[in-house]
């Protein structure tokens, strides 16, 4: 019996230990070392050969340097900043999109729900990259909504969308929408449609039911929908490199930009190490909702 | 079962405005239909509802009850006829502006509101004064002895305490009419009739007009004034509880309301005398009946086991009697059924008190008895 509960603990543990863990240990301690032309290009590397004292010696090497950097330089504290508010900016706009698409497909006859879920879902079947491509074909100078609005006469000169933070915010709005259409779906799918009968009956407009009952009885979908789009959006990087423009600062690009072009692993590091120590505030906030939702629900 | 109409602190005074022709209905609906699709739920449906009932709609699911009620909420819209309420078409009327409240199924209370709030949420849509609503909440909390439960989501609450916020929150706004929708379906039973009493307790003290949708026929019974069976979208018959049992109006009611037995056979007609023969070489059941009854027509006569006595011997004050095998004995404590077959074939089941102690109980599995029952025990019934 013990050992069966060891086994059902301990397969999870030792899967985040060894797959999370361990790689986050080691990004630490690169990114309290010193850049060198090396391979890997950093110092000091740990060498056990060298007994208790050359153990001493390799801990003596690491220091907060990178750290201190961080703050120094204001492109690191401007590309957090910038990251938060296009992060925050687009998870606004994605509720606004998702939620008026999950409450159609949580209110449409039940035969439709399961089709609509898929088309939904469809997406995630097509490479995200190119999907992400096409819409540089879309949004260009020359693409197909300019295209479009200047043959309908709305426009006389094509607007530039692309490579500016408009075509970053459309790009993350469609990568994640299903993210949080999904949540906010199921917690609309499960609501007693005689509540709102009820409300109804007490007196409430189909407005103000809206308002007073679904609303708040989808704010744990909401919740956990907008903190399955903040999160990823905050490091993301494919979007703003391909669709932003070179004034579209996100703090993933800036990651890449110091370990691919500078390699300088132990900033590259260090940035990666503060991005998870801000996203750790919202995760442990998400992992608290689920749990309020779950205790709500027994 | 059977009870005398309510109020009934007067007997002189017995409240049954059904049978004063000057009393003005607070609910009628003129020739309803209800269609979906080509499913008629409710057809053609005419029935005056009065001020101040407590008006049962029984049937099994799927006969047209839940329709009638939702369709009194504002729901459902007839697909032909009109509903009036206090002589006011109520059709075009959308659930928010009518006078009527109700209480669902499945409670429906908000699980984000406490209990206070729940109930305070009709009175905050009408725009009333803080002090107003919190009076007014109060009431309701001591009506309903929730006072200490105030503060509680619905979560936090029993059953039984979910059912009466359900009621407090319907009847906050003191609406002119109170629908249920099975409201005691999710309680136990002992819980059930407890509530059953205090329904009517508090229907009494709001004098609010109740109309209770059911499937238990027993709870009809206890609880209403008139009862209404429905099968298949149309009323079979309204009356008092006492009626529906007593003087059924068809197999269908009989059967559906209580135990029952009912012997087929050939009426012969003398006078309001009906004389049943139900098998060959077997005495008639003789049967007095205020309804016409052709000569040799094909009728069921129903009577219920409670009214028909086992002896020895032929009691010679009742009219029938029919010797019998005892087949089987149901021993519920205060009273035993007896399953009796009669020569003929036919299955009767005799309802006695066990007035004596088990132990000395006169008859046994396997013994002969006679059936004995009075003329007008029985009703005699054509359809």
């Amino acid at each position: 019996m013990n050992l069966r509960r060891l086994i059902v603990i301990g397969i999870p543990f030792t899967w985040l230990l060894l797959f999370f863990l361990v790689p986050f240990v080691i990004v630490i301690k690169i990114s309290l070392s010193d850049p060198a032309i090396a391979i890997p290009p950093y110092s000091p590397t740990l060498e056990l050969s060298g007994g208790l004292a050359g153990l001493k010696a390799f801990f003596s090497q690491l220091d907060f340097e990178n750290f201190t950097f961080l703050t120094l330089d204001p492109l690191y504290y401007t590309a957090y900043l910038s990251s938060l508010k296009i992060a925050t900016i687009s998870t606004l706009l994605t509720l606004a999109v998702a939620f008026p698409m999950a409450y159609g497909m949580a209110r449409a006859p039940e035969e439709w729900r399961a089709t609509l879920m898929m088309l939904v879902i469809l997406p995630f079947w097509t490479s995200f990259l190119i999907r992400v491509y096409s819409w540089m074909g879309i949004l260009g100078k020359e693409g197909f909504l300019n295209m479009i609005l200047m043959w309908l006469g709305i426009i006389d000169e094509p607007l530039t969308i692309l490579n500016t933070n408009t075509a970053v915010y459309i790009g993350i709005v469609y990568t994640y929408l299903p993210f949080m259409i999904l949540p906010i779906y199921s917690t609309l799918e499960k609501l007693d449609l005689s509540l709102i009968e009820a409300a109804e009956d007490l007196g409430c407009t189909r407005t103000s039911a809206f308002w007073l009952v679904t609303v708040p009885l989808s704010v744990p979908g909401v919740v956990a929908g907008c903190f399955l789009v903040f999160i990823p959006a905050l490091g993301e990087f494919v979007i703003p490199s391909l669709l932003g423009g070179s004034d579209t600062l996100m703090i993933g690009k800036v990651l890449w930009e110091e370990f691919f072009s500078n390699r300088d692993w132990p900033v590259a590091s260090a940035v990666a190490v503060i991005l998870l120590a801000i996203l750790i505030i919202p995760i442990i906030l998400f992992q608290r909702n689920q749990q309020k939702q779950l205790e709500a629900d027994q | 079962m059977a009870q005398s109409p309510r109020p009934s602190s007067n007997p002189t005074n017995v409240f049954a405005p059904w049978n004063d022709p000057n009393a003005k209905p607070l609910i009628q609906f003129k020739n309803v239909t209800k269609r979906f699709g080509d499913f008629t739920a409710v057809d053609d449906l005419t029935i005056d509802i009065f001020e101040r009932e407590f008006f049962a709609l029984l049937g099994p699911s799927g006969c047209g009850k839940t329709t009638l009620m939702r369709m009194l909420a504002g729901f459902e819209t007839p697909t032909e006829g009109s509903i009036l309420l206090g002589g006011q078409d109520i059709v075009a009327v959308p659930p928010n502006k009518r006078p009527v409240n109700m209480m669902f199924q499945s409670y429906a209370l908000f699980p984000h509101l406490t209990v206070w709030d729940n109930i305070a949420f009709g009175l905050r849509r009408d725009g009333l004064g803080k002090d107003a609503i919190s009076d007014r909440v109060k009431e309701m909390l001591r009506l309903t002895r929730l006072e200490k439960f105030a503060k509680r989501k619905p979560h936090q609450i029993s059953g039984g305490q979910r059912q009466r916020v359900a009621l407090a929150r319907s009847l906050a706004k003191a609406p002119k009419l109170l629908l249920l929708d099975e409201p005691l379906g999710a309680l136990d039973k002992k819980l059930r009739n407890d509530t059953q009493f205090e329904l009517m307790d508090i229907q009494e003290k709001t004098g609010t007009t109740f109309v209770i949708v059911t499937h238990d026929q027993e709870e009809a019974m206890t609880v209403a004034s008139r009862v209404a069976v429905m099968d298949h979208g149309k009323m079979v018959q309204v009356d008092t509880p006492a009626g529906i049992y007593e003087a059924p109006n068809s197999v269908y009611v009989a059967d559906f309301i209580g135990d029952v037995n009912l012997i087929e056979g050939n009426a012969k007609v003398d006078g309001n005398t009906v004389t049943i023969h139900f098998a060959e070489g077997a005495d008639p059941i003789t049967a007095i009946s205020d309804r016409p009854i052709a000569d040799g027509q094909r009728v069921s006569y129903a009577i219920r086991p409670e009214k028909i006595s086992v002896n020895r011997e032929p009691l010679e004050d009742r009219v029938n009697h029919v010797k019998g095998k005892i087949e089987d004995i149901g021993y519920l404590g205060n009273v035993s059924t007896y399953h009796v077959r009669l020569p003929s074939g036919e299955l009767v089941s005799a309802l006695m008190t066990n007035s004596r102690r088990l132990a000395r109980r006169d008859f046994t599995w396997e013994d002969e008895v006679w059936l004995s029952w009075t003329d007008t025990a029985g009703v005699v019934l054509t359809e």
